[in-house]
């Protein structure tokens, strides 16, 4: 697994061509050749979360991939998140409720949270705590992340009937 | 097949990647070449016919947990792959590299040995199907060849009347378990067991069935009195590894009250017609 290859990826529905050694991870490539930076990398083990992105639609941990595996697939980052300029209601709620203070961790939850509540939108606070299980915040406590979640929810349930 | 035969020893075909590629990062594993089998949609499947519930190796441990014949057939497989890791992990982990990698905690492994699942093996040389008590072997090692791939997984359906619980504990929410317990539970009209598997995960190098307390339920109505009796008895059957950070006589007390809870839970969910 020496040399480059040349790939294309697809990421918040543009098209890159970047040459990478096949060895090289997806969140480093995200980081350094698309300098696609909002994606952090704590662990690089899978346990932290915080390098969490979609890949088709699913969360994934973009530390537990190599980028030449992403070829074909549609990769989404925080960036696509508030793209127009508008916070998402989860980014809303995360700031209103207090839910980041550093905020190393909140671009991984974010996304975890954006594929979850898609499929998920009436959470319990158990699920809604069993899924922010897989994302570590060394700052908030997460008590506030949790209501950030729920009251995001709540608020999309309310834009989903108007 | 043909690159798996190609490269031999010196490929390792990736999954999920949820396993390889933390031991890759720590340099644990150093394969020369990765196959990847993420875009191999055909080994994503789950088919039910004659009893067997066949699913496909690249299944991610999601559509385990929550597809309906899983849920309906298998419904200790399902329960038990909705607590793998994480939500996140759970949507890229799958059952082959599950069983492939093999921890001694995990818990695929354990319900393909309490359940006596059958591992499907392909390679350029053809078709090779091994019980999952033989395909176990130690802690992370399998019997698989250099360049076979697990293709599929085949269940034997659970009966519409079986009782069954999983249950485990571990330090922190989604982290490997320290014990786990599988049990699916057959009773005859008069209250009686017909028929017990016991299966018991973590506190050895594979899951394994404790046959003994599967024997000694036989026959038998499980009032209070037995199940504290079968689950002394499978704390005292296993030999758990006795390190300062988990002390053998911790495990010990893990497993009783991890049997007790899931005979108990066995007996209720009997006859649940799903
Ligand atoms: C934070 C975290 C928490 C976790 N918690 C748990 C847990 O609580 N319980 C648990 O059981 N697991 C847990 N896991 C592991 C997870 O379940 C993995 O998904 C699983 O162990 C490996 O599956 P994979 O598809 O990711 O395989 P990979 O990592 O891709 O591969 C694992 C091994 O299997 C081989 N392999 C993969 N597929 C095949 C195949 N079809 N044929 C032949 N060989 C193959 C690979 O070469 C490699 O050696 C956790 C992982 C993480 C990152
Ligand atoms: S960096 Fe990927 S999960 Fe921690
Ligand atoms: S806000 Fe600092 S790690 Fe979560």
């Amino acid at each position: 697994m020496s040399g480059t290859k040349q790939i294309f990826l697809t990421v918040n529905g543009e098209t890159h061509e970047v040459s990478v050694p096949p060895r090289k991870l997806l969140v480093d490539v995200l980081r350094d050749d698309l300098h696609l930076t909002g994606t952090h990398t704590g662990c690089e083990h899978g346990v932290c979360g915080a390098c969490t992105i979609l890949v088709d639609g699913q969360p994934a941990r973009a530390c537990l991939s190599y980028a030449v595996q992403m070829e074909g697939h549609e990769l989404r980052t925080i960036e696509a998140m508030a793209a127009d300029g508008e916070l998402k209601p989860l980014q809303r709620a995360l700031h209103e409720e207090h839910g980041l203070q550093c905020g190393f961790c909140t671009a991984g939850i974010v996304m975890t949270f954006e594929a979850y509540l898609r499929d998920n939108p009436e959470p319990t606070e158990d699920e809604v705590r069993d899924v922010l299980s897989g994302n570590l915040c060394r700052c908030t406590g997460y008590q506030n992340i949790v209501s950030a979640v729920l009251k995001a929810a709540s608020e999309m349930r309310e834009e989903a009937q108007v | 097949m043909a690159l798996m035969a190609r490269f031999g020893t010196e490929a390792k075909p990736i999954s999920g990647g949820q396993s390889l590629t933390p031991m890759m990062n720590m340099r644990i594993a150093r394969p020369a070449h990765l196959v990847d089998l993420n875009d191999l949609l055909e080994l994503d499947f789950i088919r039910v016919a004659d009893g067997v519930v066949e699913i496909g190796a690249m299944t991610r441990h999601a559509r385990v947990a929550s597809a309906p014949e899983v849920v309906r057939e298998l419904p200790l497989l399902a329960e038990a792959a909705n607590t793998i890791g994480h939500y996140a992990i759970r949507q890229r982990g799958t059952l082959g590299g599950s069983l492939v990698h093999a921890d001694p905690a995990a818990q695929l492994p354990l319900i393909a040995v309490t359940l006596g699942a059958e591992i499907v093996l392909k390679s350029v040389r053809g078709l090779r199907i091994v019980a999952a008590q033989d395909f176990f072997l130690s802690i992370m090692t399998v019997d698989i060849a250099e360049d076979e791939i697990l293709t599929s997984v085949r269940f034997p359906a659970m009966g519409r009347s079986t009782g069954w619980a999983f249950d485990l504990v571990s330090r922190r929410r989604g982290d490997f378990a320290m014990a786990s317990v599988a049990l699916a539970l057959d009773m005859d009209d008069a209250g009686r067991v017909s028929s017990l598997r016991f299966g018991i995960g973590g506190v050895s190098p594979v899951p394994a069935r404790l046959e003994v307390v599967e024997q000694a339920a036989f026959g038998h109505q499980l009032q209070a009195g037995m199940i504290a009796a079968l689950a002394a008895q499978a704390s005292a059957e296993i030999d758990p590894e006795d390190t300062p950070q988990l002390p053998a006589t911790y495990l010990r007390e893990l497993v009783d009250l991890l049997s007790r809870r899931s005979l108990k839970k066995a007996t209720e969910t009997l006859g649940e017609t799903v």
